[in-house]
């Protein structure tokens, strides 16, 4: 549904995004994962025609952006890094106008409207003007702004950034209910989202891709053993111990300690689930146990990996094999 | 043109629902009115005293070159210079600053539709402007008798030389994100075009012909005078299609750096 190839996007002597290549399938919610200055929104202009290639090519629902760009422009829903509106209109006017540009006919305005502005739950604000709506509410309306036209094609530039818990939640919940319906391309660099919204990640970084996988590929990839965090209530030092003596156990180090509360992470083998293990020495010592819980390798943790330069073009090259 | 009306009536909406559309009302009518009242109060004691003097064998003052000359050719085309930025100063400058310009230029629109909306929309609140002036002038129909033609020599040649401006306007507000400045380019411009038609008359030379040439104001002279000429209309005609194709030009600069 969306074809990049060879993407390279300068700006003057600025190379912002190079050689970058990727598909995203139809129906497919695609993670755009990148540190600050990786190259995400450039990338996402140029996707939505907003700016043209310097090299490559870009192809939205099989209209070449640069060539057809009116009709890929039709098929393509776009909210960038700021919602952009109007802050005089009402969300209501906004909507109607946003829905006329898009090419949506006279006759099915009304319709749209009603409907998007139930998906994106904006119904309680339609008459109030956006300037004065809080952040999460405006971000809604950005939202319904990018799904007014019924696109094939979902570009979402950082939907949750500057969103309060309550509301990052809520917009994930959002285009969660929006898989299927629309084949979405979404960036972020808060890394949960990817795991909880996207079906594939590319990890993006210096404007090269880094990374392309399924969240649980990525972690697989990058993970030589497996985690499990321990809290238990005893001597520090004597737990550690014994941890390290149960069967399966490679290192125990500690995390954090609170009071007489100790925070372990237990290192093991691959596929080998010291749990039980640890529990049952953790109580035949007389140590109470608060809380057992398997890590895997966090996000932020593969995030740093592919991002920091060796680790990255190790898993660069790893994941061109898989691509291969 | 369906997508050329979305974007006029969005601009023209913006423009009612902020004080620039107000203010610039406000100006306008204030020192139409002031002019007008003066003029006509001048052409009213002038009159007098020719009744007094006896008048014998003298034409009757003209209302058209008393009142309403004075009013549009001197005092208006004046003001709209420093009006008529406040008015393109926010066009694109303004989308920029708020990011809106990314809806618009990724939207299933040609960047001339976008152009021409926006000049639209500035054109419809000129011509409400317009309107007003010409109110006053309805004023003279009902106690005196000016000519017809004149007047709409007058009002066609006041649209066009608004026109004029505002497309060049509408370009320098392409040039930044902060409206002020692009006001003040404007207008900073407007002047200097405007100053053209001064040093022309200190000059007879070609270098002053051509500046006369140039000059917006000059060649609103004729309509103020009644007189519809071709070569004005063209030159009126010219700078608006020169203001909407740099728009375009810039607006295709712009996608490289937004
Ligand atoms: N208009 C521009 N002119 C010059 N350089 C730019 C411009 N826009 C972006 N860049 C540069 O291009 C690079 C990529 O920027 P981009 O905005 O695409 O990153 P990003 O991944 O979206 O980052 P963020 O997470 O901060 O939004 C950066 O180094 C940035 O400084
Ligand atoms: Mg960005």
């Amino acid at each position: 549904m969306i074809e990049v190839e060879n993407l390279t996007k300068q700006y003057g002597p600025t190379v912002a995004v190079s050689g970058v290549s990727f598909n995203v399938q139809k129906g497919e919610v695609l993670g755009f994962l990148g540190p600050n200055g990786a190259g995400k929104t450039t990338t996402m202009r140029v996707i939505t025609g907003f700016l043209p290639p310097t090299e490559g090519k870009v192809r939205v629902a099989g209209f070449d952006v640069a060539e057809e760009p009116l009709e890929a422009k039709r098929r393509t829903g776009y909210l960038p890094e700021l919602p952009p509106v109007y802050p005089d209109m009402t969300v209501v006017e906004y909507l109607a106008f946003v829905a006329r540009i898009k090419g949506v006919s006279r006759r099915d305005i009304k319709m749209r409207l009603d409907e998007t502005v139930q998906k994106c739950a904006v119904g309680d604000v339609r008459y109030r003007q956006i300037g004065k709506l809080s952040k999460g509410y405006r971000q809604r309306v950005g939202l319904a702004q990018a799904l007014i036209h019924n696109p094939e094609v979902l570009v979402l530039d950082e939907p949750t950034a500057g969103l309060d818990p309550k509301q990052i939640i809520e917009t994930r919940d959002l285009i969660k209910g929006l898989e299927g319906q629309h084949t979405i391309i979404l960036s972020t660099h808060i890394l949960p989202e990817v795991s909880k919204t996207c079906q594939r990640v590319v990890v993006i970084n210096s404007g090269q891709i880094v990374a392309v996988g399924t969240p649980d590929e990525l972690t697989r990839r990058l993970q030589g053993f497996e985690t499990v965090l321990v809290t238990v209530e005893g001597p520090a030092a004597a737990i550690i111990e014994k941890f390290q003596r149960v069967a399966g156990v490679n290192w125990v180090e500690p995390r954090e300690s609170h009071d007489s509360r100790v925070t372990l992470e237990v290192h093991s083998e691959k596929e080998k689930d010291v749990r039980a293990e640890l529990a049952r020495a953790t109580v035949e010592s007389g140590w109470k146990l608060f809380e057992l819980k398997t890590s895997g390798l966090s996000l932020e943790e593969i995030f740093l990996k592919l991002t920091t330069k060796d680790l990255g073009e190790e898993a660069a090259a790893k994941s061109e094999k898989a691509v291969n | 043109m369906r997508n050329v009306m979305a974007v006029a009536g969005k601009e023209l909406r913006a423009y009612f629902h902020s004080p620039i559309a107000y203010l610039v009302m406000t100006v306008y009518t204030a020192i139409c009115g002031f002019v007008f009242y003066s003029s006509t109060a001048f052409f009213a004691l002038q009159s007098f005293r020719m009744e007094a003097q006896g008048g014998m064998g003298m034409p009757a003052l003209s209302i058209n070159e008393y009142i309403i000359r004075p009013i549009l050719g001197g005092v208006l085309t004046v003001v709209l210079l420093f009006l008529i930025p406040l008015i393109t100063m926010r066009l694109y400058a303004e989308e920029k600053r708020s990011g809106t310009i990314e809806l618009l230029l990724t939207s299933p629109l040609t960047d001339m539709e976008i152009i021409l909306g926006k000049f639209l929309g500035s054109l419809f609140l000129f011509a409400v402007l317009e309107a007003l002036t010409f109110g006053y002038f309805g004023v003279l129909y009902i106690y005196g008798n000016p000519n017809a033609k004149p007047l709409i020599a007058n009002a066609l040649g006041l649209l066009l030389y608004g026109a004029a401006l505002l497309a060049l306007g509408m370009w320098f507000s392409t040039f930044t994100k902060n409206q002020i400045i692009a006001g003040a380019v404007g207008l900073a411009v407007f002047l200097i075009l405007y100053l053209l038609d001064w040093v022309s008359a200190f000059s007879q030379s070609t270098v002053g012909q051509v500046a006369s040439y140039i000059a917006l104001t000059t060649h609103f002279d004729n309509f103020s005078k009644g007189v519809i000429q071709l070569s004005d209309v063209v030159y009126y005609l010219s700078v608006i299609i020169l203001g909407v194709f740099l728009t375009a030009r810039s607006v295709e600069a712009l996608k490289g750096r937004p």
